[in-house]
């Protein structure tokens, strides 16, 4: 279990360059289920890649369970936090399938059966198991962006961050992200995603952080940052809530983020009207 | 016009073509959305068209691809390029890597058609602008968020005005609002007579921006029609493509045996 402090979080990658993090806080709490959306350089992966120690700030502490984690190193935060890149090619590097998902649990010092049980189980769950001795790049991108999930997932940190992880995957790709999220959560761990799919976030999460400018400007459920009174803050960053929302909406049936409120709004409406 | 005939593709080394018999016609000014699940062929349709597989992949086709009528495969690269622009959905792939700033990324383009210095000029500054980035002229393109690099490689490619371009999900990386952007942008070349081949999991960009659609599976063509009902037809999910976020919940709705006034109801408010 870990809980994630961000404390007043700055953030610049050049100096007299502009702020990425500006003043961010953030409370994390073990096992929440947390998307992070926000424009494009809003600061969102700036923002996750502090929490495992890839970037430190420039001001500000990140603390970990209570404890200030400026003097850990990544190697040691990575067995709290486990990041999925964006670009799995920025994060495959093994010669097959099978080495890749072996790699993170590891180090972490699973040896034998118990590390084979784990990989099969790893392959399995996005549908890799006939894969595991093909070379990672053989694999088309959206497989190996699944590669790279299951490889992280793995290790079972407490803390799974998943940077845009439904790009480029399809019906299929998306189901499976959608499960690994899900099955990650049940196990009680932390689960931080980075997402432009504002659909996937609302269904898929239990609270929804928008970033922009480097700051935080919405914290909420789904049915709250997606409700129309925080619709002029969404647009301010250019960000629109997903259709069941807006027809929620205008229909006056009140902040339904989702496919599943929506239709229970609409019977519960029928059902008052006669 | 951007010509298809009877096109197959196999990978050097691959036992089976990743591509059978793919016949496509993509008029001058037409928008043409391609679907599929991963792995059924998009990206090797979209290296295809745009004349850069086999010549520089290697591999076998099959078929021929023409551009305005003339077959792509003797051209040269110069003349290629030229005539087609690509974009793939990783814009690390696509930046030059030798432009010290987001101006001289966008200008890279137009400056090796050998374009004169005004035009050169001019086209960076309208390319810069129609996905809004000029505040992103003078930054390192490495050093800009994936989507943004995403932005400025999409707007290397509007700098060279290409009459073909062949998009292999563009927005892949990008906001709910840079995907807009791309899409306005897309429809202005369209409308400058360009044609355009997208490739996207994006079915609510495709509805926008499309008159047609193909879907795609296994490397054969399996549905090729009007955008609206290729969208809404009722095999997309078994082909691993979502639908445009209407028909899905409108096909939830139905699902879900609402009573038929909330389902009315429903309709009416759902956008067309």
């Amino acid at each position: 279990m870990t809980d994630l402090v961000l404390e007043q979080v700055s953030y610049r990658y050049a100096a007299g360059g502009t702020l990425a993090l500006d003043r961010v806080e953030l409370r994390v709490a073990a096992g929440e289920r947390l998307a992070l959306i926000g424009q494009n350089g809003s600061g969102k992966t700036t923002l996750v890649r502090h929490l495992n120690g890839l970037l430190r700030p420039s001001s500000g502490r990140v603390l970990h369970d209570g404890e200030d984690v400026a003097r850990s190193s990544v190697a040691h935060l990575a067995r709290s936090v486990g990041l999925v890149f964006q670009d799995p090619d920025r994060q495959i590097f093994a010669g097959s399938v099978r080495a890749e998902v072996e790699f993170g649990p590891r180090n972490l010092g699973m040896r034998g059966a118990e590390l084979a049980a784990a990989v099969d189980e790893a392959l399995a769950a996005v549908g890799l198991e006939a894969e595991a001795r093909t070379n990672p790049y053989d694999l088309g991108t959206s497989r190996r962006k699944l590669l790279a999930l299951v490889s992280v997932q793995a290790m079972r940190t407490p803390v799974l961050v998943l940077d845009e992880p439904t790009t480029g995957q399809d019906l299929r790709g998306v189901a499976i992200v959608r499960r690994a999220v899900d099955e990650a959560n049940a196990a009680g761990r932390t689960v931080i995603a980075i997402s432009h799919d504002m659909g996937f976030v609302a269904d898929a999460f239990e609270r929804v952080v928008v970033m922009r400018d480097g700051g935080v400007v919405l914290d909420g459920t789904p049915a709250s940052v997606f409700g129309e009174p925080s619709w002029e803050a969404l647009r301010s960053t250019y960000l629109e809530p997903p259709l069941p929302a807006r027809v929620g909406a205008r229909l006056g049936l009140g902040a339904t983020p989702t496919d599943a409120a929506l239709l229970a709004a609409l019977l519960a409406a029928g059902d008052a009207g006669s | 016009m951007l010509t298809l005939e009877s096109v197959g593709y196999r990978y050097a080394g691959a036992l089976q073509p990743s591509l059978h018999d793919v016949s496509l016609e993509l008029r001058d000014g037409e928008v043409v959305g391609l679907v599929g699940a991963s792995e059924a062929g998009k990206t090797t349709l979209c290296l295809v068209a745009s004349g850069l597989a086999p010549r520089t992949v290697g591999g076998r086709l099959y078929g021929r691809v023409l551009l305005d009528g003339v077959d792509v495969e003797p051209m040269g690269m110069d003349q290629l390029a030229a005539r087609v622009g690509i974009a793939f959905a990783n814009p690390a792939t696509q930046l030059s890597g030798v432009a010290g700033t987001v101006y001289e990324e966008v200008a890279f383009g137009p400056m090796n058609l050998g374009l004169s210095l005004p035009e050169v000029v001019e086209r960076t500054a309208a390319a810069l602008a129609s996905l809004r980035i000029e505040a992103l002229a003078d930054r390192d393109p490495a050093r800009l968020s994936g989507g943004q690099q995403q932005l400025v490689a999409i707007a290397g490619l509007l700098a060279l005005r290409p009459s073909h371009l062949v998009l292999d999900e563009p927005t892949a990386q990008l906001d709910p609002a840079g995907t807009a952007m791309v899409a306005d942008a897309l429809a202005g070349l369209a409308g400058d007579g360009a044609s355009i081949l997208v490739a996207e999991h994006k079915t609510d960009l495709l509805a926008r921006i499309c008159a047609r659609v193909v879907a795609l599976d296994a490397g054969r063509v399996v549905l090729d029609g009007p955008a609206r009902e290729v969208l809404a037809d009722a095999r997309l999910p078994e082909l691993g493509v979502a639908p445009p976020s209407p028909v899905r919940l409108e096909r939830v709705a139905a699902g879900a045996r609402l009573p038929a006034a909330a389902l009315a109801r429903l309709r009416e408010a759902l956008p067309r």
